[in-house]
């Protein structure tokens, strides 16, 4: 059984802060990590290599060429191999090329039973690449997966839905998105992070998988940005004083007057 | 639209290298120069002091006239309107008074034409309706199928979704059929006075940023909003429109997903987006228990608890319960932040509240810098003194 893991490379949004000042972002000393739910969805690739006989596990990314780092760090997680998807025509890619993008390179890649990938990345939050991806490869997908059973080449899974879930079967080859409640991913190993350093990270260009430069990247995009901002704070209201019995007091007196309660 | 260094104007100060939210700018031999994590998101144009980075525009125009309306996607479960269509149809109204066009709902399940009365009154001119046995729950390839044909014979120049689970997975699937872009999340939605597009303004970078979003030149222009975000339309009972039926047939294994079985865990997603009082709670609750202390005041005030993130990861409390970029967005008129300590995440999804009111040990907490009032204290001490004062006052 082959599986296919689609990883992103984000700066750690939750590191980042907002210069008080300035009111732009700080990006300084902010660490780049394996999407969070990428790592879920890795962690369902590997739990199904640990159960099941004669599984690979490949991991794929589209990004610049530091992107091999996080890569390493999922070989040492356990995958076996890995591609990186990385050109300069790729840049500036929104969700329409990024998919289009990936499913070239998972085209070459070729004969997959299942494909993997995170339900959404901390730094876009559009949760639209994974079924992206699916429609053009013409795959079934089911997205935000909790719980992943495998019988024969059917799926079962379990998809989160805000209030409960459904359980859906899907035949391979299927694309699954997973969210965090599918698992806890597992740490690297020290037997695996020796293994990564010894691994060729297998690199390609818009050339390698077929792809036109008109057909990626920014150039590609149908959606363009018009312009970004640091949202506008609210701004500091009234901070009480006194005694918690006169704080609360005064804070049900100013709601009264306010007419909110 | 790319951005581009103009060589002769660069200096080589690196501002831009420090206000790029993409690391996506380098110097080379004392000039900037922008890489492929760029985004063209236009960050550096404005920090430039030289005028040395400039947007261009490469896209050649298309003939887009044929394309007119605005469509929601009336998404239904069981039966029943989700209530993210009904401000989606506002939004709709809105947008169409300003491009001088119409609004229709889109409307798939089965036995469904019952429901289009309740799309007119909310402001749909016309619902287009598909009724199969096939569409009676969500399935990704029966609803992208019907709809992307709806589309391609129809041609709507915007299409709107809510940012529901739903929503969220039907809308990248359409927008590749479609060959059109899509912008998710959106909390803002305006048409452009000079050229009648819309721009898409969500929030990126986990809240940090906010991005106005365009897609110039491929239709319909397609956007996921977020539940809670947008105001309801007025309930106009007896208001008619058009309803079309839509043809629907499908080939064997087209739809390539059987539900099996849909379990119901929580009945409090509803309530979290209506609430009209939330009392949230984060880690400074100390524990889980805490959370019985706030139901308390939700119950006095006649709302409903919710969470942080960080008590979900935790294990706390369910993650319906969430707030924030990942979780719910609210807006109650009052919505308490008890031992929330308030990161952008979490803003992000209830700073537009009418009130805020935050309750911290640590004056320092980013929380005060949103909150209309603000307490500094142990949460456990002051929130049974104001159940006490609200028991005494009422």
């Amino acid at each position: 059984m082959k599986i296919l893991v689609c990883v992103k490379q984000v700066p750690d949004t939750n590191e980042v802060k907002i210069d008080p000042v300035k009111g732009t972002l700080i990006r300084e000393g902010v660490p780049s990590i394996l999407n969070p739910d990428d790592a879920n969805a890795l962690e369902a690739a590997l739990a199904i290599k640990d159960t099941e006989p004669n599984v690979t596990v490949s991991v794929l990314t589209m990004g610049p060429p530091q992107a091999s780092e996080m890569l390493r760090e999922c070989l040492a997680m356990g995958a076996d191999d890995a591609y990186l998807l990385s050109d300069r025509a790729f840049g500036g890619a929104d969700t329409w090329s990024t998919s289009n993008t990936l499913a070239a390179g998972i085209r070459k890649i070729g004969d997959l039973d299942i494909i993997f990938a995170g339900r959404q990345a901390i730094d876009g939050d559009t949760a639209q690449v994974g079924s992206q991806t699916a429609q053009r490869l013409d795959v079934p997908v089911v997205t935000y997966v909790q719980d992943i059973e495998l019988q024969g080449d059917k799926v079962i899974v379990q998809r989160q839905m805000e209030d409960g879930y459904e359980l859906i079967e899907v035949a391979t080859p299927c694309l699954l998105t997973a969210v965090k409640e599918l698992n806890e991913p597992r740490y690297m190993s020290i037997s695996n992070i020796v293994n990564a350093c010894k691994k060729e990270i297998t690199v390609w260009g818009h050339e390698d998988i077929n792809l036109s430069p008109e057909n990626c990247g920014l150039k590609a995009s149908p959606t363009q940005v018009f312009r970004s901002f640091t949202p506008a704070s609210k701004g500091k209201g009234e901070m009480l004083n006194g005694t918690v019995k006169e704080m609360s007091t005064s804070l049900i007196s100013k709601l009264k007057g306010l007419h909110v309660i | 639209m790319a951005v581009k260094i103009v060589a002769e104007k660069c200096k080589g100060c690196s501002k831009c290298i420090d206000s790029c939210p993409f690391s996506a700018i380098v110097m080379e031999n004392k000039i900037a120069v922008i890489g492929d994590a760029c985004t063209g998101c236009g960050v550096c144009v404005d920090e430039c002091p030289f005028d040395a980075i400039e947007k261009t525009d490469e896209t050649v125009k298309k003939d887009l006239s044929d394309y007119k309306g605005v469509w929601v996607f009336a998404e239904q479960r069981e039966g029943q309107i989700m209530p993210v269509v009904i401000e989606l149809l506002g939004e709709a109204r809105k947008l169409a008074a300003e491009i001088g066009t119409e609004v229709s709902a889109v409307l798939c399940g089965e036995n469904v034409d019952s429901m289009t009365d309740e799309l007119f009154a909310f402001g749909a001119d016309q619902v287009y309706f598909a009724d199969h046995p096939e569409l009676k729950n969500y399935r990704t390839d029966a609803y992208t199928k019907v709809i992307k044909e709806a589309i391609e014979k129809f041609k709507p120049e915007i299409v709107l979704l809510g940012a529901t689970h739903i929503g969220r997975d039907l809308g990248p699937c359409l927008a590749v059929k479609c060959d059109t872009g899509l912008t998710a999340d959106c909390t803002k939605l305006e048409i452009d006075p000079e050229d009648k597009k819309i721009r898409q303004t969500r929030p990126a970078f986990g809240g940090n940023l906010m991005a106005t979003i365009i897609c110039p030149n491929h239709r319909p222009q397609m956007s996921t909003v977020r539940p809670g975000v947008m105001d309801k339309a007025e309930h106009v009972p007896g208001r008619k429109g058009k309803a079309i039926k839509l043809d629907v047939s499908f080939e064997d294994n087209e739809i390539r997903t059987k539900i099996i079985k849909m379990v119901k865990e929580t009945g409090e997603l509803a309530s979290l987006i209506d609430a009209e009082f939330i009392i949230s709670g984060g880690m400074g609750l100390g524990n889980p228990d805490g959370f019985e202390l706030l139901k308390n005041l939700a119950e006095k005030l006649g709302g409903t608890i919710a969470s942080s993130r960080a008590c979900v990861d935790a294990g706390w409390i369910d993650h319906s319960y969430q707030v924030g970029q990942t979780g719910t967005t609210v807006k109650p008129k009052i919505y308490f932040a008890c031992g929330i300590s308030g990161a952008i995440q979490h803003l992000a999804g209830m700073q537009s509240s009418d009130y805020i009111i935050a309750i911290n040990k640590n004056e320092n907490a980013p929380i005060f810098e949103v909150a209309d009032y603000g307490i500094v204290g142990d949460l456990y001490e002051v929130i049974p003194t104001i159940l006490e004062e609200l028991n005494r006052s009422s």
